[in-house]
C-alpha cells in the first residue's frame, strides 16, 4: 500500500477557488506563473512556504466556487502531496481527480493537527498522527481507473491509441 | 416509484427506464460552453489527448466574456487561441462580445428543456431555469467531451424546495436564493440537485428563475431545476413536447430533503463578507456606509434587474463619492434597456454603464476596490479578494437593495 | 503698446502687467487647476510629505477628475482613486468620477475664454478651442500652484495657422491636425503656442476645434489657441458660462512662423506607428490588417465623432475578428448618443460600447492589445506600447476611417467601403 509522510499546513472551512487562485492571475501564461499567487488573498506568504511533499489539511467545502482547474493544478505544482479536508466541493473534486491530485475526506483530523505537525498517509487505509490512526475510505472504481491511468488526459490518449 | 426531475433527464438521456441516486452513468452531452479564460487550456488538453476533430461542432459554443474588454497584456492571447481553435475545428457558435456566457446560452437558444449541458464555469447551473441539467466542469473534462461527446456523472440525490405565496414588493428571487443558501450552508447541497416548485416559482419570470439556478452552486449543488412551463416555452421560442412538460418531480419521488418556504416570510437579505452563506437581513445592516454599487453579472444583469434598479433610481442621483457601475448581462439586454428608456434613467442618475460581460464579478476589471472599501453587488460571490484586496467587504444583494443603497450611500432596503 | 499674440495677452493679464513678450518669464495667477487619476495620488503624497504648512490657496480653482482607469482595473489604481476621493472629500474639491475624460469634462463645465489653466495632463492644450491658455504641467508645478495659486511661465513664441476654405466631405478636423503635425513634425512647436485663425476657422465646429487644439501637444506645443468667435461663444452660452475675457491677437503681433492652410486640400490621414508625425494619406495604409479599433478619447469621443462613426457603421457589421470599442468622451456625450439612437447602431454593428473614460487611449484598463496586435485608433498617441503590449502597433485616424477599418478588418477609408 502506498505510504508517505509529510508536514501539514492547516486551513479553515470553505477555502474557495478565488482564494486558491484569484481571477486576477488566471490569464497568466502558465500554471508555473500562477503558483506564487496561490492562497494570496488569505495567506500571501503561504505559496512560498509550501515545500514539495507537504500536505494541506482543511475544514469543510474545500475548493468551493468556480470551475477553474488551475486550482488543483497549482496545488499540485506547489508539490502538495495531498489535500485532506472534511469535505470537498464537487467541481474541485472532479478537477483534482482528473489531474491526479489526491484528495482525502476526513472529519476528525483538522481539529487534531497543528500546522507543522507530521502525518503519515497510507492510501486507501488511514492517516497516522501522533500515534493516532484516522481511517479513510477508498474511492469509487471509476475514479480509481482515471487516477491509475494517470489522469484524464492520459486516459483519453489511451482511448485515441496514442500511449 | 416516481422520479425527480434530474433522474428523469438522465434516464431519458441514456435510454433507461429509471435511474437512482448514486448510480454512475455515461451521458450523451447535448451542448457545451467554453469561455475565454479557459479556452487556451481546453485547446491544449484536447490536442494533448490526441483528438483531431470535435464530436459535433454544432454543439460547441465558445463565448468571450470574462476578458471583454481586455484589461491585461495577455488577455488578447486568449482571443487569439480561441479564434484559432474555432477556425481549425470548424466551430460556428462563437460570441466575441455579446455578453456573459450563461445569459447567452439560454437567451440565444442553445439550451432547451431536458438537455444535458456542461460548461467550463461553475455557474453553468443557470440553465436549470429552463429545465436543463447543466453543470460546471474543468477544462480537462471539457476537452474529453469535445472529443467523445460523453461524460460520466453520478446521479445526484435531490433536495426539493417548495415555495408558495406572494413575495413582498422589495423582495426578489435573489433574496430567496440567498436565504436558501444561508439555510443550507455553502456545502449544504454538495453533489446534489436542487429542485424548485410551488406557485411562487411558477409565477416567476425565467429571468428570476435564472438568478436562483445560477446561485445553486453557492450551496455546492451540481444543478438546479425548474419544471418547464408556458413561460419556458415562450422564452425558448418553442412548443413543449409532452416529455419536456413532464419534467416534474413525481409525488412519489424520493428526495433526500424537502424544504418549505412561504413567500411572505422572505425579506431583503445580504450575503455578508466573505461567504455566500453568511446571510443577514438588510435591516440588520441598514446604515452601513458604502463606496460602490455593482449591478450586473449572470446572476442579476438582466432587463428586469436593470428595470427594477431604474425604478428606484428614477429622478434620483447616486450619492456623492459613491460609484454605481452597471454591466448588462448581454448585448440584447443592453439594447432592450436602451430602447425602453432604462439606460437613460440609469445614466442620468450617474451610473457608469459598461459593455456587457462579466465585469466586476470576475474581479479583473470593471470597478476593483481597495482596502477598507465596501461594495454592494448583485452578483454571485463575495469571496475574500474577489473584487480587489482581501480587505474589501463585499455584500451581495438584489438589484432593488443595490439601487436603493446607491442612492442612500449606505445599505438600505429597496 | 507693442502688438501682442493671444498667448501673450492671456499671460500679461494673468501676470497683472500691460505687456509681455516671448522669452519673458512671469509669475502668473492661475485660474483653474485640473488634475486626474494619472498623477493626483503623487501630488497628494507630496502635499503631505514635502510641505511644511500644507494648505490650498483657493480650493475653488481645483477640479479633479477620475478618468484614466474607470471603472477601476486593479487594487493599485483603486488605492490611488481612494486617496484622491478622500482628499477631495476632505477639502471640498470639485470632483468627478465616471463623468468622462477630464478635458471633455473641463470643456463642458469649466473652461472660459481668457483663462490660464494648468492641467496635470499633457492634453490640457485642448482648452484653446475656447480661447483659454491651457497647458500641461507635472506634479511639482501643480502642487506649487495649488498651494500658492500662482506659478511661473515662460512666454512662448507663437506659430500662426491661417485657415481658409472648408474641409471636404469625409475629411475631419483630425485629418487636419494630423496633417499639420506631419508637416511641422513632433517637435515643430516645442515650447510654442499654436494659434489658429482665419476665415476657415468659422467652418469648424467646437468638436473640430477641441480635436485640433487637443493634439497640438503632439507637435510639442505648450498650448494651442483659437480665436473666440460666435461658434465658441454659443457653445459657452449653451453650457451656461460667460467669458473671463475674449482676447484677440493684435494686428502686427510677432509670430515665429505663419502657415496658410487651405482646408479644402486636406485628405484622410493616418499616423503610422510609432510617432504621431509619421503621417501618410490613409489610402497608403489600405489593407493593413487590424485586430482592434477604438473610437473615443478626449480627442475624438464627442457626439459629432460618434455620429460620424455611426453613419459608417449603420447597416454594417464589425469584422468578426476585430474588436471595436466605442467610448464616449463624457457621460453627457453618452446620454446624447443614447437619445439619438447611436448606441443602438453601435450595438447592432457588434461594437463594444463602454462608459465614458480614457479607455484604449490610455491603454491599461480596457481594450488592452496583445503581442503583435494592431490597433487603429482615434486616440491621441501611437507611441510604442501605448495601448498594451510593447510589441504592438497603433495607427491613428479619424472616426470615419477607424469605423470603416473596423468593418473591413483592414485599414480602409469610409469611401472605400462597399
Amino acid at each position: 500500500m502506498e505510504q508517505f509522510t509529510g508536514t501539514v499546513w492547516v486551513l479553515g472551512d470553505d477555502i474557495d477557488t478565488d482564494i486558491i487562485i484569484p481571477t486576477e492571475y488566471l490569464a497568466l501564461k502558465s500554471i508555473q506563473d500562477m503558483t506564487p499567487y496561490a492562497f494570496s488573498p488569505l495567506r500571501p506568504e503561504l505559496a512560498a512556504q509550501i515545500k514539495p511533499g507537504d500536505m494541506i489539511v482543511a475544514g469543510k467545502n474545500f475548493g468551493c466556487g468556480s470551475s477553474r482547474e488551475q486550482a488543483p493544478e497549482i496545488i499540485k505544482a506547489l508539490g502538495v502531496r495531498c489535500v485532506i479536508a472534511k469535505s470537498f466541493a464537487r467541481i474541485f473534486f472532479r478537477n483534482s481527480i482528473n489531474n491526479g491530485l489526491l484528495l482525502i475526506e476526513n472529519d476528525a483530523l483538522q481539529a487534531a493537527v497543528n500546522e507543522g505537525d507530521t502525518i503519515t498517509v497510507t492510501v486507501n487505509q488511514d492517516i497516522e498522527h501522533n500515534g493516532q490512526h484516522y481511517e479513510i475510505t477508498s474511492l469509487p472504481q471509476n475514479l480509481v481507473d482515471i487516477i491509475s491511468a494517470g489522469g484524464l488526459v492520459k486516459a483519453m490518449r489511451k482511448l485515441n491509441g496514442l500511449d | 416509484m416516481g422520479s425527480t426531475i434530474i433522474e428523469k433527464i438522465i434516464a431519458r438521456n441514456i435510454g433507461a427506464e429509471c435511474v437512482k441516486p448514486g448510480q454512475i452513468v455515461t451521458v450523451n452531452v447535448d451542448r457545451v460552453m467554453i469561455h475565454d479564460i479557459f479556452i487556451p487550456f481546453v485547446a491544449d488538453k484536447f490536442e494533448e489527448m490526441g483528438f483531431t476533430k470535435l464530436w459535433d461542432a454544432d454543439k460547441v459554443v465558445l463565448i468571450y466574456d470574462h476578458l471583454v474588454p481586455a484589461s491585461q497584456l495577455d488577455d488578447a492571447r486568449h482571443f487569439r487561441k480561441g479564434n484559432e481553435f474555432a477556425a481549425k475545428y470548424g466551430m460556428k457558435h462563437v460570441h466575441r462580445s455579446d455578453g456573459i456566457c450563461h445569459q447567452l446560452m439560454t437567451e440565444a437558444g442553445y439550451v432547451k428543456p431536458g438537455n444535458i449541458v456542461f460548461g467550463t464555469d461553475s455557474h453553468t447551473t443557470t440553465y436549470g431555469c429552463v429545465g436543463a441539467f447543466s453543470s460546471g466542469i474543468g477544462y480537462t473534462e471539457m476537452a474529453s467531451i469535445l472529443g467523445t461527446g460523453t461524460m460520466w456523472v453520478r446521479v445526484p440525490e435531490t433536495i426539493k424546495v417548495h415555495i408558495t405565496g406572494k413575495l413582498a414588493a422589495n423582495v426578489t428571487s435573489k433574496d430567496i436564493i440567498l436565504t436558501l443558501i444561508g439555510d443550507l450552508g455553502a456545502d449544504g447541497a454538495t453533489y446534489k440537485a436542487l429542485e424548485f416548485s410551488g406557485d411562487t416559482v411558477e409565477n416567476m419570470t425565467i429571468a428570476s428563475r435564472m438568478t436562483m439556478a445560477n446561485m445553486a452552486i453557492e450551496a455546492g449543488a451540481k444543478c438546479a431545476l425548474f419544471t418547464p412551463d408556458e413561460k419556458t416555452a415562450e422564452y425558448c421560442e418553442m412548443e413543449l413536447t409532452e416529455a419536456e412538460s413532464s419534467l416534474v418531480g413525481d409525488a412519489d419521488a424520493v428526495y433526500c430533503k424537502e424544504i418549505y418556504y412561504k413567500a411572505e416570510d422572505f425579506v431583503p437579505v445580504l450575503a455578508c463578507p466573505s461567504q455566500v452563506d453568511n446571510i443577514k437581513p438588510v435591516r440588520a445592516l441598514a446604515g452601513t456606509e458604502i463606496d460602490q454599487v455593482f449591478i450586473g453579472s449572470c446572476t442579476n444583469g438582466r432587463l428586469e434587474d436593470l428595470m427594477a434598479a431604474a425604478e428606484i433610481l428614477k429622478d434620483k442621483q447616486v450619492a456623492p463619492f459613491v460609484k454605481l457601475i452597471v454591466t448588462p448581462a448581454s448585448r440584447k439586454v443592453y439594447r432592450e434597456a436602451v430602447e425602453n428608456g432604462t439606460m437613460e434613467i440609469l445614466a442620468k442618475a450617474g451610473a457608469m454603464i459598461t459593455h456587457p460581460g462579466c465585469g466586476l464579478c470576475c474581479g479583473r476589471t470593471g470597478g476593483i476596490l481597495t482596502d477598507g472599501e465596501r461594495v454592494v453587488a448583485t452578483n454571485n460571490r463575495n469571496f475574500l479578494g474577489r473584487m480587489g484586496t482581501s480587505k474589501v467587504e463585499i455584500f451581495l444583494a438584489s438589484p432593488k437593495t443595490a439601487a436603493a443603497s446607491a442612492v442612500a450611500g449606505k445599505i438600505v432596503e429597496g | 503698446m507693442k502688438p501682442m499674440t493671444m498667448a501673450e495677452k492671456i499671460i500679461a493679464a494673468a501676470a497683472g502687467v500691460d505687456c509681455v513678450q516671448a522669452g519673458d518669464i512671469h509669475t502668473v495667477e492661475v485660474d483653474q487647476l485640473l488634475s486626474n487619476d494619472g498623477t493626483t495620488h503623487l501630488t497628494i503624497d507630496m502635499y503631505h510629505n514635502k510641505l511644511k504648512h500644507p494648505h490650498i490657496a483657493d480650493v475653488s480653482k481645483l477640479v479633479w477628475v477620475v478618468d484614466h482607469n474607470v471603472p477601476c482595473d486593479s487594487p493599485k489604481t483603486a488605492a490611488s482613486h481612494k486617496k484622491m476621493r478622500d482628499f477631495a472629500k476632505e477639502h471640498g474639491i470639485t470632483f468627478y468620477e465616471g463623468a468622462g475624460v477630464c478635458h471633455q469634462v473641463m470643456m463642458e463645465n469649466h473652461v472660459r475664454p481668457g483663462e490660464l489653466i494648468f492641467g496635470a495632463d499633457s492634453h490640457t492644450c485642448a482648452y484653446g478651442a475656447l480661447g483659454a491658455f491651457g497647458t500641461g504641467v507635472g506634479c511639482t508645478d501643480y502642487l506649487y500652484a495649488m498651494v500658492t495659486g500662482k506659478s511661473w511661465v515662460l512666454v512662448p513664441e507663437t506659430l500662426r495657422f491661417n485657415l481658409t476654405g472648408k474641409l471636404p466631405e469625409g475629411v475631419y478636423a483630425r485629418d487636419l491636425i494630423l496633417t499639420i503635425i506631419g508637416q511641422i513634425s513632433a517637435n515643430g512647436a516645442n515650447y510654442m503656442a499654436m494659434e489658429f485663425g482665419g476665415e476657415g476657422l468659422a467652418t469648424l465646429t467646437m468638436a473640430d476645434r477641441i480635436a485640433v487644439c487637443n493634439l497640438c501637444v503632439e507637435a510639442g506645443a505648450k498650448t494651442a489657441l483659437m480665436e473666440v468667435d460666435d461658434v465658441a461663444l454659443d457653445y459657452l452660452k449653451e453650457h451656461g458660462r460667460t467669458p473671463k475675457h475674449v482676447f484677440k491677437s493684435d494686428e502686427g503681433a510677432q509670430y515665429a512662423k505663419v502657415y496658410d492652410i487651405d482646408l479644402g486640400t486636406i485628405r484622410p490621414i493616418v499616423a503610422k506607428p510609432h510617432f504621431v508625425d509619421n503621417v501618410v494619406p490613409a489610402k497608403e495604409c489600405a489593407g493593413v490588417k487590424i485586430d482592434e479599433a477604438f473610437i473615443g478619447s478626449c480627442n475624438n469621443g464627442r457626439i459629432e465623432d460618434l455620429r460620424v462613426a455611426a453613419a459608417v457603421l449603420k447597416g454594417r457589421k464589425v469584422h468578426p475578428l476585430v474588436r471595436l470599442l466605442v467610448v464616449p468622451a463624457s457621460q453627457t456625450v453618452y446620454m446624447q448618443a443614447l437619445k439619438e439612437g447611436l448606441m443602438d447602431i453601435f450595438m447592432e454593428a457588434g461594437a463594444i460600447v463602454m462608459n465614458a473614460n480614457c479607455s484604449v487611449c490610455w491603454g491599461s484598463c480596457q481594450g488592452v492589445i496583445g503581442e503583435g496586435e494592431t490597433l487603429i485608433s482615434t486616440g491621441t498617441r501611437n507611441f510604442k506600447g501605448r495601448a498594451g503590449h510593447p510589441n504592438s502597433f497603433v495607427y491613428l485616424a479619424s472616426a470615419a476611417t477607424v469605423a470603416a477599418s473596423a468593418v473591413a478588418g483592414v485599414i480602409t477609408t469610409a469611401d472605400m467601403l462597399e
